[in-house]
């Protein structure tokens, strides 16, 4: 699949946004006043920067509000209710706080809307049997820790953030290994795709027209995939490795934001491969995967 | 609501025949000039003069070869356009609306006015039947020529898809599938015929007529081969002279 520059912003920017506002929203001491404003506006600027190059990807913008209307079948719809919805709950949970007021339930269901929203942006992907690599569980999964892991980061839980990133750089490697065997899984392959299995074994001839297509680009992205194993180490290295060592460096603050932005960019190589090394399986019918 | 609906009142398609399909393509041009003109934002081109020239296209034709255990490869052509599959995978992805399923007909369609060209329901679709107009911004696919099928302006003959009607090889046919009676449910029981991904859970509409067994040669198909065996095997005269020189050499 074409890595959208749009939408690796969106979901690593946005994962980390909400995975933020989860934090502060169970938190049973919030900050309060000053470090309440910083840290919401922290917040905030990433997930409204992220939901901002997302609609990047629409080609009609200017209808982008339509989007919200088919919340009972389109996950798409329903991550758009679930932003409004955790922005609005963590906004009206952050005001009072402003003034040194904490109403504990509001943070807890802005906490909750926000991992739903996570959540929902990971199964836009995770819907689609058309792209085995992101059809299994393990899609959302990664995503949510991923956020939590970048939230627990921003809000400097120091010890907490510690362990997700062991986890998140366990589950990363193991969903890379089992990932790389999820199309010969799905069973779908040229054979099926033509029906023509039964009569011996089909390759593609010779294409439908001589340029690229829509879906060519889109579907069937296979630059830089060649150098997939380096970038996945890279990513490892960045998203988990480098943080983890960084976080116990003193003076905490300079090492932290150190640590925020190697993981960052850990996470976008890690997005980045996770758009370029997925296979479509309308690749098939050009004889490319 | 983009739910797919739970029936449709008829469930209309199109029966591809592999066997007899020459691969000219006229299909696909059909397709293309029919929906410049008609329904909807027409159907772009970028770069259609330059080096790199692309546009976007509801029908286009595969080609692909087939090598069985033993004899020679086949080489079959294989059209394809939107399957308007019962359960549309690209129907319900859809966050606006734009795409449905018609109760009527069963056909898939795409409200361009309520597009706003996110892409998901191509990326949803395994078959590659719907592209994005890069110059309208909105999906396109086939919509089996709504806008011919039911049009009463036409000569009764021309009221069937674009590339039904100018397919010089009937290897398109249309109808309704729903209807065990129907001309195009008759070809698909006696052919055989069979669901493209049928793992992918779609439920396709369109059936594919396998190509039928090649004619292969028996002991005496050839009715003239036993005039052209040689009749005289050693050579006489001078060549037999010739033959049994060299041979002593």
């Amino acid at each position: 699949m074409h890595p959208a520059r749009s939408l690796l912003a969106f979901t690593t920017l946005s994962g980390m946004g909400f995975g933020l506002l989860f934090w502060l929203g169970i938190d049973p001491t919030p900050p309060k006043g000053w470090v309440a404003l910083a840290f919401f506006a922290i917040a905030y600027a990433l997930c409204l920067g992220g939901l901002a190059a997302s609609s990047l990807h629409l080609r009609r913008r200017e209808r982008a509000l339509r989007a919200f209307s088919q919340w009972r079948t389109s996950w798409l719809s329903r991550e758009a209710w679930g932003a409004l919805a955790a922005l609005s709950f963590s906004g009206a949970y952050a005001l009072p706080l402003l003034i040194g007021v904490g109403v504990l339930p509001l943070g807890w269901l802005a906490a909750l809307l926000s991992l739903a929203t996570v959540g929902a942006t990971a199964m836009i992907y995770a819907q689609l049997r058309t792209v085995p690599r992101w059809h299994h569980w393990s899609t959302p999964a990664l995503f949510l820790l991923l956020s939590l892991t970048g939230g627990a980061l921003l809000s400097g839980r120091v010890l907490i953030c510690s362990l997700l990133l062991v986890a998140s750089a366990a589950l990363q490697a193991w969903v890379w290994w089992d990932g790389d065997r999820r199309f010969a899984r799905s069973g779908t392959t040229l054979a099926s795709a033509t029906g023509l299995g039964d009569r011996g074994t089909p390759r593609a001839l010779f294409p439908p027209h001589t340029g690229s297509n829509y879906l060519l680009d889109e579907m069937v992205f296979v630059v830089g995939r060649r150098h997939a194993a380096k970038l996945r180490v890279i990513a490892l290295v960045l998203m988990s490795g480098l943080p983890l060592v960084l976080l116990y460096l003193p003076p905490p603050h300079l090492f932290g934001l150190l640590a925020l932005v190697s993981h960052a960019a850990g996470v976008l190589v890690s997005r980045w491969l996770f758009f370029a090394e997925a296979e479509h399986v309308v690749g098939l019918y050009y004889g490319r995967r | 609501m983009t739910a797919l609906p739970d029936r449709t009142e008829r469930t209309l398609g199109l029966v591809i025949d592999l066997d007899t399909c020459v691969g000219c393509h006229a299909c696909v041009v059909a397709c293309k000039g029919w929906n410049d003109q008609g329904y909807g934002a027409p159907l772009s081109d970028q770069d259609p003069y330059g080096a790199a020239p692309q546009g976007s296209f509801l029908n286009r034709v595969h080609s692909y070869e087939v090598t069985p255990a033993t004899g020679p490869a086949q080489h079959v052509h294989f059209p394809k356009s939107c399957l308007h599959c019962e359960d549309a995978p690209c129907v319900p992805v859809c966050p606006t609306g734009a795409s449905y399923k018609r109760v009527e007909d069963g056909i898939v369609l795409v409200n361009e006015d309520a597009c706003i060209g996110c892409g998901l329901c191509a990326w949803a679709c395994p078959y590659g039947a719907r592209e994005m107009d890069l110059a309208a911004g909105v999906m396109k696919k086939c919509t089996l020529c709504v806008d011919r099928i039911y049009n009463d302006a036409l000569p009764e003959e021309d009221r069937e898809p674009a590339c039904v009607r100018t397919c010089p090889a009937k290897a398109r046919h249309f109808g309704d599938l729903s209807d065990p009676e129907s001309a195009v449910s008759q070809l698909v029981a006696e052919r055989g015929g069979i669901d493209l991904m049928p793992e992918q859970g779609t439920r396709p509409v369109n059936k594919y007529l396998p190509p039928r067994d090649r004619d292969a040669w028996g002991e005496d198909s050839d009715v003239l081969a036993p005039f052209l065996t040689p009749v005289a095997e050693e050579p006489q005269g001078f060549l037999g002279w010739l033959d049994r020189a060299l041979g002593k050499l």
